[in-house]
């Protein structure tokens, strides 16, 4: 056991999966010799060397599409894309090349990488380097989607999306790489399409993803020590797959569901999930499932701002006791 | 080591037994005749209502084809546009598989699931045809780069229009392939048009591939695109350069499609005089020629051609007689599992 922050924990996974098959290559805009720009591929390229561990240019469509022709020939890349807001630059792979190759060919052509990308707002960048576009990705049949929210989580998930033969965008959250966890010694290697329960609880099921995470957990608390009300905190981690059983086994349990989700209001990945509980266990609930989100607007950059805009603490548990009627 | 254009001119008047050689002129002669043929049966077939969808024919741009193909190695990779019947038959794979994939039956390359614009046969070396102009630029370059990193001789090469040179990807793979030293080839067939813009109308240079290449420190290559053995020649000296770690090469070939850019088009937007002006610079005409040139019977010729036409008759039938895709498919191959799960 040791603690280590998130943004080791990226170092820590690139390099556990780069140890085990030589087949892993990474590649980014400063990733190599710089250790990138939120520092979290920092020797890396001293570990595995020119050949593995790639700088590239300003080129975001060269860097997926290359990472593409890579991993249909035989390689697992790693493709790294700064800020996930540049996703719209190069989205045509997210969208159309990635995930369609293998239908689209009857199964001759594979794409097994990974795309990890700095995700999410705190940092008071403004609207275009601070958006969570998770569900820009989840909506697109073929690919698979992750978002760890925490060190140990971040090198189990990773693992797993290196060793997954499908197309994996791996969302990491800028406001997390500086926090700290407890990760266990040796190799770690989780399972996509795994939620899991933080907290259990019975009176509410609150579901987060990421950032929200932390938050989620410290709203729990402060529920059950002023208000009494003992709510269940499930970690969401994958989009794609979903892990719908355990979502469902919460709400059947504490019959109540809240999301807490930092991507902007319309089409955000709890309304999916809300659907879902509404199709399939409706009878469960004791009151209407309830979304905590970023309202729709683009993410401002004064801090003040920034700080209300986002689901916080205080929101979360505001709107749980409400509803709740406590 | 001799260049392209070295190599492109050396080829007139050259003997029977030159570099090219009687064995390969035939099989290049029956490259184009089988794309030939191919295409103005699915021409056919889509006034018959047969071919579904749309469809994007390289009648009169066979020669690129046929010359590219003939100097790749069984491992060499090949990435398409839309526009990729042709490179698919140079590579081997079957006319009937790929008129039924055109006819969107269970027979067809991909059985109905990718369709006309999507040709793929992985064990050709068809690494895919790509929709999303420039798309695939990129990609050959991952593919290119994966050669480099495991010592692999094979060279990856990316098929597009003129048009494409406009489009962003192609300048970011173009410097990309050229910054990583990659083995991969881009051919540009300028066809004069992208869909039905004349190319010169929207591009700042008179020629969009060769007048940029020295911007990625290449060479300006622009060669014959309607005469195989120049392409053919010309292709060689860029697979050699890749083979021996020389890094990329990005080859403009000057063509014409004789038909509109996709089914649906009459092409009424070309001056008046020049398909037929382009016709007579037929590659199956020149090279018909080039082979009579070269002493070879006339009846070896003929014999090519019925050959390829009963080949081709026999596809259609095929075809005709095939059964539509099954609906079970409809949910295999969007996940590696083999299925569509995305949930538990
Ligand atoms: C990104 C994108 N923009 C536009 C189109 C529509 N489109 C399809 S083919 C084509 C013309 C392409 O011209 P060129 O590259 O010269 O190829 P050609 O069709 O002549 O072989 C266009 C604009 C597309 N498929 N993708
Ligand atoms: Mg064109």
């Amino acid at each position: 056991m040791a603690e280590l922050t998130y943004r080791d924990a990226v170092i820590r996974g690139i390099a556990q999966e780069m140890e085990r098959d030589p087949d892993v290559v990474f590649l980014g805009e400063d990733v190599a010799k710089a250790g990138g720009v939120f520092k979290a591929t920092v020797g890396l390229f001293e570990q595995f060397g020119p050949l593995r561990v790639r700088d590239t240019p300003i080129s975001e469509q060269a860097i997926m599409g290359a990472a593409m022709g890579a991993a249909m020939t035989g390689l697992k890349p790693i493709a790294e894309i700064m800020f996930s807001d540049f996703f719209a630059v190069c989205f045509d792979y997210i969208a159309n090349e990635f995930p369609k190759s293998r239908y689209m060919s009857n199964g001759q052509l594979k794409c097994p990488l990974v795309v990890r990308t700095g995700n999410g707002a705190g940092s008071r960048f403004g609207a275009q380097h601070s958006q969570s576009v998770e569900n820009w990705c989840m909506m697109i049949p073929g690919l698979k989607v992750v978002a760890p929210s925490s060190p140990r989580d971040v090198i189990g998930l990773l693992a797993a999306a290196v060793r997954d033969p499908d197309p994996v965008i791996f969302f990491e959250h800028k406001s997390l790489y500086a926090t700290k966890g407890e990760v266990p010694d040796g190799e770690i290697v989780d399972q996509l399409g795994t939620a899991k329960i933080l907290r259990p609880g019975t009176d509410a099921t609150i579901l987060a993803l990421a950032l929200m995470v932390p938050r989620a957990l410290a709203a729990a608390e402060k529920l059950q020590a002023e208000h009494g009300i003992n709510a269940e905190v499930v970690d969401v981690r994958s989009l794609v797959p979903l892990d719908t059983q355990t979502i469902l086994g919460s709400v059947a349990r504490t019959h109540r569901l809240f999301t807490v989700e930092e991507n902007p209001r319309l089409c955000g990945w709890g309304a999916e999930i809300v659907s879902i509980v509404a199709d399939e266990a409706f009878y469960d609930l004791d009151g209407p499932p309830v979304r905590i989100t970023t309202p729709h607007i683009p993410l401002p950059a004064a801090d003040n701002l920034e700080d209300i805009v986002l689901p916080t603490v205080d929101r979360i548990v505001e709107t749980v006791r409400r509803s709740l009627g406590s | 080591m001799a260049t392209a254009k070295d190599r492109a001119q050396a080829s007139a008047g050259s003997g029977l037994n030159d570099d090219i050689g009687e064995a390969k002129r035939l099989e290049l002669y029956r490259t184009q005749v089988v794309i030939r043929e191919a295409e103005q049966r699915a021409f056919d077939l889509f006034l018959q209502n047969l071919v579904k969808g749309t469809s994007h024919l390289s009648l009169g741009q066979e020669a690129v084809a046929a010359g590219f193909a003939g100097a790749m190695k069984p491992g060499d990779l090949s990435f398409c546009t839309y526009r990729g019947h042709a490179h698919t038959l140079a590579r081997g794979v079957s006319v009937e598989k790929v008129l039924g994939e055109l006819m969107q039956r269970d027979n067809g390359l991909m059985r109905g699931k990718g369709g006309s614009m999507h040709l793929t046969s992985a064990e050709h070396g068809v690494m895919g045809s790509y929709a999303i102009i420039g798309a695939h630029l990129p990609i050959a370059c991952g593919a290119a780069w994966r050669a480099q990193y495991k010592g692999a001789k094979d060279v990856s090469v990316c098929f597009f229009g003129d048009g494409t040179t406009n489009i962003g990807a192609f300048h970011e793979a173009l410097n990309f392939a050229a910054v990583w030293k990659l083995p991969v080839i881009f051919v540009c067939e300028n066809n004069l048009y992208m869909e039905y813009t004349p190319i010169g109308d929207v591009t700042a240079v008179p020629h969009p591939a060769g007048d940029r290449a020295a911007s990625y420190g290449l060479e300006r290559v622009i060669v014959d695109g309607n005469d195989a053995d120049v392409v053919y020649r010309t292709a060689q000296a860029a697979f050699d350069k890749a083979r021996a770690g020389g890094g990329p090469s990005l080859i403009e070939c000057l063509t014409y499609r004789h038909s509109g850019h996709s089914r649906a088009d009459p092409a009424k937007y070309r001056p008046e005089g020049e398909l037929e002006r382009w016709k007579e610079r037929d590659p199956i005409k020149i090279y018909k020629e080039r082979l009579k040139q070269f002493g070879i019977a006339e009846n070896v010729i003929n014999d090519i051609d019925t050959d390829v036409k009963r080949v081709v008759d026999d596809a259609t039938e095929a075809c005709k007689a095939a059964p539509v895709p099954p609906v079970d498919i409809l949910t295999t191959d969007v996940y590696a599992d083999g299925g569509w799960a995305w949930r538990n």
